[in-house]
Order: structure tokens, then C-alpha cells, then sequence
């Protein structure tokens, strides 16, 4: 397939997904709820214990390699700060989004793609079911909702990981460190994580249907779609997060 | 044949090709209701093809395909839809949603386009599968089930929204003979009872002559023959009756040249690398 058809395919599955979510709820075609929460919870609910265990090994990491730097400088005081915000504003969203493209991204993409070599798409479309309305929109919503919510939890996460280190490596007390932790951080840098993951959910979850919905060539169709989807997904998630990072933080 | 009928289906010189190569090359007949045209023709004749047009999931390079009096080529996908509404459906393979069970597959339809409550939806169903013998297995999945029975899975769910018209791509084939006689009879009750209209891609003869009111033959991308049961059984043409009597020997070729099949879409010719490596031993 071209590239200008693959771009082309692209637009037009996010042109027809802002039109059933924006203009057919009010012409009567409302959402399904059963199948969101279906895919919320394969989604997102599942994700938890791997989101955990990432975050949580992330925000130990960040605290030991802060410590060690900041020590130095006999500035250990700072590791709560430092800790939090990169949490917060980056490695929170970019993480977690890139354990959910492994999970969830490929899952989808490979689950549409043998969809279509099977011909269950076209049967939808023959038996007048849209297959972006039946297929695409409950997976987008639930990404949309499931994404920010599980950065929110690994930021927590992420965040004891740091009070792990400062507590029992360093000489904080628990009071301490979440209060230093707190006072750096204001809201907006939690928003500006959270704006950055719905973003991501679009970007995931729209890359890996399209991949899944235009799968051409059998198995080897469908392995390939898959692969695509994880490594697209990845890039346009990381170039949108400097994009984003620059505009929230480096603008002003 | 029934020449007072309302005609269902207008196909009329319907060209599609991939490449240089026409797969279909100028098709036109009419289908009338109640009628029963089984298409046939030798693997690769654009059967599928022709079906996939008529089904609106396929747009044809020239000529045109009229379903109910419209026309479906230049339809958008929102008015299509309200067409193929009143149409069912039968794919080769079933096209049975593998996540769905049974019962969800064939109540898909019915809980997507119609009002109705889920107790009477659920009697549908029921209905639907006991007609065509898979009562109780409503609750298995797919991957649970023969490749038959999928097709009459197929079958119950393309029934579901008692269509006036319906496509089988291959209903019998896979099926043993005595489920391909119910299915067959089962076609022949929605036509005769209740005016359905029918059009069959078959490679299976017996069944083909047993429900067919019409029948045409494909070859080279155009009508070889089209006619009565009668007609095709007695044709003079050798590749009809070369095929009716599945010979080995005819008129029909039996292979087709890759440069035939260069820019068909679906069979990639491939450089052979294997062969070098394969004989190597052989060298030395």
C-alpha cells in the first residue's frame, strides 16, 4: 500500500470516529455501554499489576540516580521534587503509554487484522454494521478513559518508589518526603501529564486499528500490521511528547 | 423463470479489473423475485468477484449493478447501508464473529437494527437455529463448532432479518449430503414460500440443479452460458457440459498462466527462490 493511501486511510478513520462519537449520539445512535466497559477492562484494568511494577522500578530508579547526583552537591532535600515531576510531567505519560501500545496496542491491531483476513469485518459491514462504530469506538473510548487513569496510578505508584528510597536510603521520614513532594509540584503539572496521555490514547488507538482495519495477506498480514503498530505508535507518541513538552514548559 | 416478477438484481455490463487483466468483462443479467440463479464457473472465474460487487463491497471500474431499483456503485457507505438491510448474506467460511458466541452471532443483527426485546430476540434465535438443525448450541463459541456448522451459523444470521434477497457464496460445500439437502430444501421453502430471491455461487452440481430456477455459467470473466436447469443440462456448449460433469478433459483449461494472474490482486505470482537452495545436493 502506498504511503499516501496509508495517510489517506488514516484521516479518514479519524474523520469517521469523530462523527460517531461527536454527531451520531445525537441523531440517536447511541453508545453501547457493555462493550466499553468490556474493553476498559482488558484495557486498562489488566494493565494494573504491569503499570505497577514499571512505575514503581522507575520512580526507585529516579530516586537512586538523583541521590547519588544531588548528594554531591549536598542537596539531597531536592530528590522528592526531582522525583515527582519528572514523574508528573514525563516519565508518567511516556511510560505508561508505552507499556499500553505493548499490551493493548498490539493486541488490538492484531485482533482487527485477523478480524479482517477472516472476513468478519466485511460480514459487519454486509449486515449494515459499521465496523467503526461497533469496533473502533468502544476501544477508543475505553483507551481514552483508561490511559490518563492508569498514568494517574502510576504516578502514585512511581511516586512510593521514590519514598522507598528516600526512606530507607536515605535519611527522610515519611512526613518529610511527601511533604517536599507535594510543595514542588502544582496542578498544572499534573494536568499537563494528563493532557499528554489523552493524546496518547488518541494516537495509540487510532494507529493500531487503522493497522488492524487495513490488514492485507493473511497471517503474515496481520504479524505484520501488528509490528507496524507497536513501532508507530511508539515514535508518534514520543514525537508528540517533545512537541507537547516544548509547548507546555518551554513556550512561555 | 418468471418474467412477471419485479426484478430484484440489474447487473449491467460490469467491467472490474485489476491491472491489464479483467477479471470481469462486461456481465449483465437480471434476477427477478422469487427467482433461485445459481453462478458457476471454474475456480479463479471471478465468481467471488461478481458477488462481492453485487453485495456493494466492490466497486467495479465501469458498468453498473442495480439492487431493489438502485444503484449501489456510486452509493455512499450510509445509504448503502439501509440496502443492505434488506439482504442476508452467506459467507464461504461463515464470517462468524470469533469473540461472539453462537447465539450472539445470530442475534448481532437483530439486536443492532430492530427494536425488539432481548426475550424475543432470544426466540428468534432459537427459531432461527433450529431451522437449520443446531438447536442448543447457542451458547458454544465458534472455535467450538465444525467448519459446517459455522456455515449454518452463517446461514441462521444472514436469515435473521427475514431478507427478500439473499447471497451464499458455496452454502453446501463442507457439508455432508444429507445437511446440504436440508439446506437446499430450506432455500427452497424461503423462495417458493416466502418469494425470497436467491443467488448461489455453487460448485456442488446436485445441489445447484436441485434449487436452481436459473443458472449461469462463468468463464474468462464473461457469461459462458445462462438458462434453465433444463437449458445448461442439455447445452450444446463442450465447457458447460465439460463442467456440469466435472471431466478432466476439455474445452476448459486447466492451468492458468501467471501471466494471466500478473496484476490479479489476490495471487501474487513469486520468484521461485526455494529451488536453488532445494536441489543444491544435486550440484556437487
Amino acid at each position: 500500500m502506498s504511503l499516501e493511501l496509508r495517510v489517506k486511510n488514516y484521516l479518514q478513520l479519524n474523520l469517521s470516529l469523530l462523527y460517531w462519537i461527536f454527531v451520531a449520539p445525537f441523531t440517536g445512535q447511541l453508545f453501547k455501554i457493555g462493550p466499553i466497559f468490556r474493553q476498559m477492562v482488558s484495557i486498562g484494568v489488566r494493565a494494573a499489576p504491569m503499570v505497577a511494577l514499571t512505575a514503581f522500578s522507575i520512580g526507585v530508579t529516579l530516586a537512586m540516580q538523583a541521590a547519588h547526583s544531588l548528594q554531591s552537591l549536598g542537596a539531597e532535600i531536592y530528590v522528592p521534587d526531582l522525583v515527582m515531576l519528572t514523574l508528573l510531567r514525563e516519565l508518567g505519560p511516556v511510560l505508561i503509554a508505552v507499556i499500553v501500545i505493548g499490551r493493548s496496542g498490539s493486541a488490538v491491531a492484531a485482533e482487527l487484522g485477523t478480524m479482517k483476513v477472516s472476513e468478519e469485518i466485511e460480514a459487519l459491514e454486509v449486515m449494515a454494521i459499521n465496523p467503526v462504530q461497533y469496533l473502533v469506538v468502544p476501544r477508543f473510548l475505553a483507551m481514552l478513559v483508561m490511559l490518563p487513569a492508569l498514568t494517574i496510578f502510576g504516578d502514585y505508584i512511581g511516586i512510593l518508589g521514590g519514598w522507598a528510597v528516600c526512606r530507607f536510603a536515605l535519611d527522610f521520614n515519611t512526613a518529610g518526603y511527601v511533604l517536599r513532594a507535594v510543595e514542588s509540584a502544582d496542578t498544572w503539572d499534573l494536568y499537563s501529564g494528563m493532557i499528554k496521555s489523552a493524546v496518547f490514547a488518541w494516537i495509540i488507538i487510532t494507529i493500531a486499528c487503522n493497522a488492524g482495519l487495513n490488514v492485507e495477506g493473511g497471517a503474515e498480514g496481520v504479524g505484520q500490521a501488528t509490528t507496524a503498530a507497536v513501532v508507530q505508535s511508539i515514535l508518534a507518541m514520543l514525537v508528540t511528547n517533545a512537541v507537547l513538552t516544548s509547548i507546555f514548559f518551554f513556550s512561555a | 423463470m418468471n418474467p412477471n416478477g419485479e426484478t430484484i438484481i440489474e447487473v449491467n455490463n460490469l467491467v472490474r479489473r485489476f491491472g491489464d487483466r479483467a477479471v470481469l468483462d462486461g456481465i449483465s443479467f437480471n434476477v427477478h423475485r422469487g427467482e433461485t440463479l445459481v453462478i458457476m464457473g471454474g475456480s479463479g472465474c471471478g465468481k467471488s468477484t461478481l458477488l462481492r460487487h453485487m453485495i456493494g463491497s466492490m466497486k467495479p471500474t465501469s458498468g453498473s449493478v442495480k439492487l431493489f431499483g438502485e444503484e449501489i456503485t456510486g452509493m455512499k457507505e450510509r445509504e448503502l447501508e439501509s440496502v443492505r438491510l434488506r439482504f442476508g448474506m452467506l459467507f464461504q467460511s461463515g464470517a462468524l464473529l470469533a469473540s461472539l458466541t453462537v447465539g450472539e452471532n445470530v442475534s448481532l443483527p437483530l439486536f443492532q437494527h430492530t427494536n425488539k426485546s432481548a426475550d424475543e430476540i432470544e426466540q428468534i434465535v432459537k427459531q432461527k437455529l433450529a431451522v437449520v438443525g443446531l438447536t442448543g448450541f447457542e451458547d458454544l463459541r465458534p472455535d467450538e463448532i465444525s467448519g459446517g456448522m459455522k456455515k449454518r451459523v452463517g446461514l441462521s444470521r444472514a436469515l435473521a432479518l427475514e431478507p427478500e434477497l439473499l447471497f451464499s457464496d458455496e452454502p453446501t460445500s463442507g457439508l455432508d449430503p444429507i445437511m446440504t439437502a436440508v439446506v437446499d430444501q430450506l432455500t427452497l421453502n424461503l423462495t417458493k414460500g416466502s418469494h425470497m430471491t436467491a443467488v448461489v455461487v455453487s460448485h456442488d452440481m446436485t445441489s445447484a440443479f436441485r434449487i436452481a430456477t436459473r443458472m449461469i455459467m462463468l468463464g474468462h470473466g464473461s457469461i459462458v452460458a445462462e438458462g434453465t436447469p433444463d437449458e445448461i443440462q442439455n447445452s450444446p456448449n463442450p465447457e458447460v457440459q465439460q463442467f456440469i460433469h466435472g471431466k478432466p478433459d476439455g474445452p476448459i483449461p486447466l492451468n492458468v498462466s501467471q501471466e494471466e494472474h500478473k496484476d490479479h490482486q489476490h495471487v501474487r505470482p513469486r520468484p521461485f527462490l526455494g529451488g536453488r537452495f532445494r536441489f543444491h545436493h544435486k550440484h556437487t
